[in-house]
């Protein structure tokens, strides 16, 4: 049944040759740890890439209970965590996973870095990576605000005051950030939410797609 | 007509509306959104209002007081009342002086004779940080700025105050 729906799509949009150009290639010897076992470093790029999955996706249902407003933000955590079934384990695995994913991000950069694969031809893949980690500290921050209770309130604070630091511009990052110069509040509440459900998933989406098909590109580095 | 004196060909031509047609559209799009994004940062202050926080002149003294009092913050669309509190006192010159309590070390609050082991200072409980009278740090703890100062204006005998400032 289902191998001839396909055939019938196929037939008509060819589509083989497309999922085929994705999905369709050869593992080369070096980096399967069924080969080597040594080679399960290869593995963290892919699973920073699962936990991101995982965050997007608990992060999308999460929003069906949360809003971004310090008259109930706090609330309607409490309640997806407290009342709603299986809230908990969708806010644990958005909670964990935020933290999971730097680990992942960093294992997968420290293969990078002590491999030498970041050398020529793949110096750009290099850089998209780095702006990938900035926009995955951004998500990181933004988030900590959204359950608006003590210790996101305070988190948010400090970092606000360390992005006031910076020179010439910090004043304006500072507000630009909070929504207003001296307020940590509803409008900063309703900005970091936008930021961390909108702009910064759009930029990592972005991001993804380059880092990705500059790997398919370039294919993997050789052994070493 | 001769190609030589044809200086802007037809696919030029309408190469450089269409990019000027297209940008135009895209400026439409974008800067209403851009605006509004920065609009935060263009409009002025509203901190640095003066509040009367009900306390008569007569009744500062060379001894820190503390004083709380509320003032009307207006947050976008949320106005709600939120506390301040200082340590008002008149310093050696007869000035007054209101400090905030907030540590500048970490942002804890100070209380003026916080520990019995320091008298007259301010004394932070979270890491032992201390602060001479007059609000300045004392070098060997923890805090490495002195208090901030309250802009402050009487009128009519009554204390007012604005915001707290470094100095
Ligand atoms: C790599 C991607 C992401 C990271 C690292 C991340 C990180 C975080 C963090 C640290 C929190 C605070 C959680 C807590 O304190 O329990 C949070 C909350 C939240 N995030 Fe994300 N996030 C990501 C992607 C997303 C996406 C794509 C969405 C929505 C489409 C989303 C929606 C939310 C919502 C609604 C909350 C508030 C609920 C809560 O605090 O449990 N997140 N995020
Ligand atoms: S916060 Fe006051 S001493 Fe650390």
């Amino acid at each position: 049944m289902l191998q001839k729906i396909y055939d019938w799509i196929d037939d008509r949009v060819d589509i083989t040759p497309i999922w085929r150009d994705i999905a369709d290639h050869e593992v080369p010897e070096h980096v399967n740890p069924a080969h080597h076992f040594s080679a399960f470093v290869y593995c963290f790029g892919g699973l920073t890439f699962f936990v991101v999955v995982i965050q997007i996706l608990s992060g999308m249902f999460l929003t069906m209970y949360y809003v971004p407003d310090i008259e109930n933000a706090w609330k309607s955590v409490y309640y997806l965590q407290t009342q709603v079934a299986h809230g908990q384990i969708v806010r644990g695995m958005h909670h964990w996973g935020a933290s999971v994913v730097i680990v992942m991000l960093l294992l997968h950069t420290l293969r990078v870095f002590f491999q030498g694969a970041y050398k020529k031809p793949r110096e750009l893949n290099w850089m998209v990576g780095v702006l990938l980690f900035f926009v995955m500290l951004g998500l990181g921050f933004t988030g900590y605000l959204l359950p608006w209770d003590n210790k996101a309130y305070f988190a948010t604070q400090v970092g606000l005051e360390i992005a006031e630091q910076v020179p010439f511009i910090g004043d304006y990052l500072k507000t630009l950030l909070a929504g207003s110069d001296h307020i940590v509040g509803a409008q900063t509440l309703t900005r970091f939410f936008a930021i961390h459900v909108f702009f910064l998933p759009g930029a990592l989406f972005a991001l993804l797609a380059v880092h990705f098909i500059l790997i398919r590109r370039q294919g993997i580095s050789g052994p070493l | 007509m001769s190609e030589k004196k044809q200086q802007v060909s037809r696919r030029q031509f309408l190469n450089y509306t269409l990019t000027g047609v297209g940008g135009f559209m895209a400026a439409g799009m974008l800067v209403p959104m851009l605006r509004m994004a920065v609009d935060p940062v263009l409009q002025p202050s509203t901190a640095g209002d003066y509040a009367n926080v009900g306390l008569s002149v007569d009744d500062i003294t060379d001894t820190p007081q503390r004083v709380d009092w509320k003032v009307d913050q207006v947050d976008g669309w949320y106005e709600s009342k939120v506390s301040r509190s200082a340590w008002v006192f008149k310093d050696d010159k007869n000035e007054i002086l209101a400090l905030s309590p907030v540590c500048t070390h970490l942002g804890c609050v100070v209380s003026w004779e916080g520990s019995d082991n320091y008298p007259n200072e301010f004394f932070c409980p979270c890491h032992n940080g201390r602060y001479e009278k007059d609000g300045t740090n004392i070098p060997g703890t923890p805090p490495l700025a002195p208090l901030h100062v309250y802009d402050q204006k009487v009128e009519n005998g009554i204390l007012y105050l604005g915001d707290a400032k470094p100095r």
